[in-house]
């Protein structure tokens, strides 16, 4: 597991993958937050980062399917997947490895962003005052839904040896996760389901841990969202095992 | 036995691709693994290293069934595939470490096996390229390292030698026979020199079953017809074995050389008969079979 964590980094590292996620992530976000008049915090005048909380979801519903796009379709493309499997790694450790490198690659994104903390506080009037306790509570809850959005990109890369195909899943499959549902429940139709079917989209949960309170029960769905996708994922290898 | 192979059965939906094969091959032999295109040979390959599942039969490798402990019989099998699957954005060494790190290798040791086997593989001036930049050749020696990272009892090579030229072929065949001293080798092929150059047994099959599993000199030594090149030191007059009861053919190469097919092995007759008769014989040998007939005969429909 940890020799393939590696070399997933490696791979990031060395290839352009890592520097352009980065690239486009801090860029775009500094944009937005700081600089475009219609969302940055200065037109706004509130010392808070709920523009970047609220955009942050769409960009890595991008993003991390990019990441994870080639994560299993290559390698079963290549016939590498075959060799990994003939030395002794199991498809568990395989995936967790992979899973984890993901989530780093995004954690490790996310760090520069804390400078929008600390000079949000700087500026804020008086200093110092703004909701560490929300933001903080939106930075757990943004590594969650990413770890959520890691595990769903993986899931659709052992869908397909095609990477461009896995990556339009990923981006749909997330896309429903996050939103879908959340906006079927404000439909008519839906009016005695809608509370039901809100709490099952990934928004409901986000935006209660961006409250800055941390419900487990948020946190546990999360949690189950990449355990299930990322167990989805494991057998399907183990049947496309099974079938050929 | 190293590897053990029980009554083995693999069906893809409703094809036979592996029909009901058995064989053995004792520790240090190392056995050329023959057959046609689709014959079976890889889907074999693929069930004893673990890839593929087995419809049923029975496959142990050290005396570990593969059922039982796969992850186990994993580490004891070197395997290359046969395409050769490598990360081609990986450097040579990096690559190496990798695969000696899956198999728990770290430190100094991995440091150690790394250099050991760049060295036994003759990487040395490509160890800091990336893969995707190597010549055929050298990405199956890459292959092969790979393979030999965790030092295994049992090699499954698949296809080693193709599209390679001829020079690499003799520079893999050899490495293939430097490291098999202490080690259980099987490897497929298409080129049949290659099974007799390197191999102690071939095993053939033709769709999905086993057709001959025989030491190599067996196997060529089998069929009915001697062939003995006679060689003659001047002219000489061969019409008496024309005649004879045991000879099929003469055929007349040069003046002074001739091959003689027959029903026996008659060089000892021909040699009395020369002196008998004052020709002055200077050579007399019994032709090899060629494998590729012997291949031919047993796989043609």
């Amino acid at each position: 597991m940890w020799s393939i964590f590696k070399k997933e980094i490696n791979t990031f590292l060395n290839s352009l993958i890592a520097y352009m996620v980065m690239a486009v992530f801090l860029i775009s976000m500094g944009l937005l937050v700081w600089v475009f008049p219609d969302t940055s915090i200065f037109e706004y005048g509130y010392a808070d980062l709920g523009i970047f909380f609220n955009l942050a979801p769409y960009v890595f519903m991008f993003l991390i399917p990019a990441i994870t796009m080639r994560a299993l379709a290559e390698e079963s493309k290549t016939g590498t997947l075959e060799l990994l499997l003939t030395k002794p790694i199991n498809e568990s450790g395989l995936l967790i490895g992979k899973y984890l490198a993901g989530v780093a690659l995004v954690v490790v994104t996310l760090i520069p962003t804390l400078v929008y903390y600390f000079s949000l506080s700087y500026i804020s009037n008086p200093a110092g005052n703004v909701d560490t306790a929300g933001i903080m509570g939106a930075y757990l809850g943004l590594i969650l839904l990413a770890s959520a959005y890691t595990s769903i990109g993986i899931f659709a890369s052992a869908l397909s040896d095609n990477q461009i195909v896995a990556f339009i899943i990923a981006v749909f499959i997330s896309f429903i996760f996050f939103m879908g549902f959340s906006s079927l429940s404000d439909l008519e139709a839906m009016s005695g389901l809608d509370i039901q079917l809100e709490k099952l989209g990934m928004l409901a949960h986000y935006d209660a841990l961006g409250k800055g309170v941390i419900d487990l029960r948020d946190v546990i769905y999360f949690v189950s969202m990449t355990i299930a996708f990322l167990g989805a994922t494991f057998w399907i290898l183990k049947m496309k095992k099974w079938n050929s | 036995m190293s590897i053990r192979v029980h009554s083995l059965v693999k069906k893809f939906d409703q094809q036979l691709a592996v029909n009901n094969i058995s064989f053995e091959i004792d520790k240090g032999n190392i056995v050329g693994f023959l057959g046609p295109n689709g014959a079976g040979k890889s889907t074999t390959m693929k069930i004893i290293t673990g890839t593929l599942p087995a419809t049923s039969g029975k496959v142990e490798v050290d005396g570990i069934d593969i059922a039982d402990d796969l992850q186990s019989v994993k580490e004891l099998i070197g395997y290359l595939p046969e395409h050769n699957p490598l990360y081609l954005d990986m450097y040579v060494h990096e690559f190496l470490r990798f695969c000696g790190g899956i198999y728990k290798l770290s430190g100094k040791k991995l440091n150690n096996r790394v250099a050991e086997l760049v060295h036994l593989c003759g990487l040395e001036k490509e160890q800091n390229k990336l893969i995707g930049s190597l010549s055929k050749g050298y990405r199956q020696r890459v292959g092969l390292a790979q393979a030999l990272v965790h030092d295994p009892s049992v090699l499954i090579l698949d296809e080693p030698t193709t599209g390679l030229d001829p020079n690499q072929i003799i520079e893999i065949r050899h490495l293939i026979q430097s490291i098999s001293k202490d080690k259980t080798v099987l490897l497929s092929t298409h080129i049949m020199q290659e099974v007799q150059a390197l191999c102690h047994r071939a095993i053939i099959i033709k769709e999905g079953k086993l057709v001959a599993d025989q030491p190599v000199s067996e196997l060529t030594h089998e069929q009915e017809k001697f062939t003995i090149r006679i060689e003659l030191a001047s002219a000489a007059d061969l019409i008496y074995w024309t005649t004879h009861d045991l000879v099929n053919d003469l055929k007349k190469i040069t003046e002074a050389q001739y091959l003689l097919e027959a029903k026996a092995d008659i060089r000892k007759e021909i040699f009395q008969w020369a002196t008998q008769n004052n020709v002055d014989l200077i050579g007399i040998a019994l032709e090899k079979g060629n494998m590729e007939e012997v291949f031919q005969k047993l796989t043609k429909d």
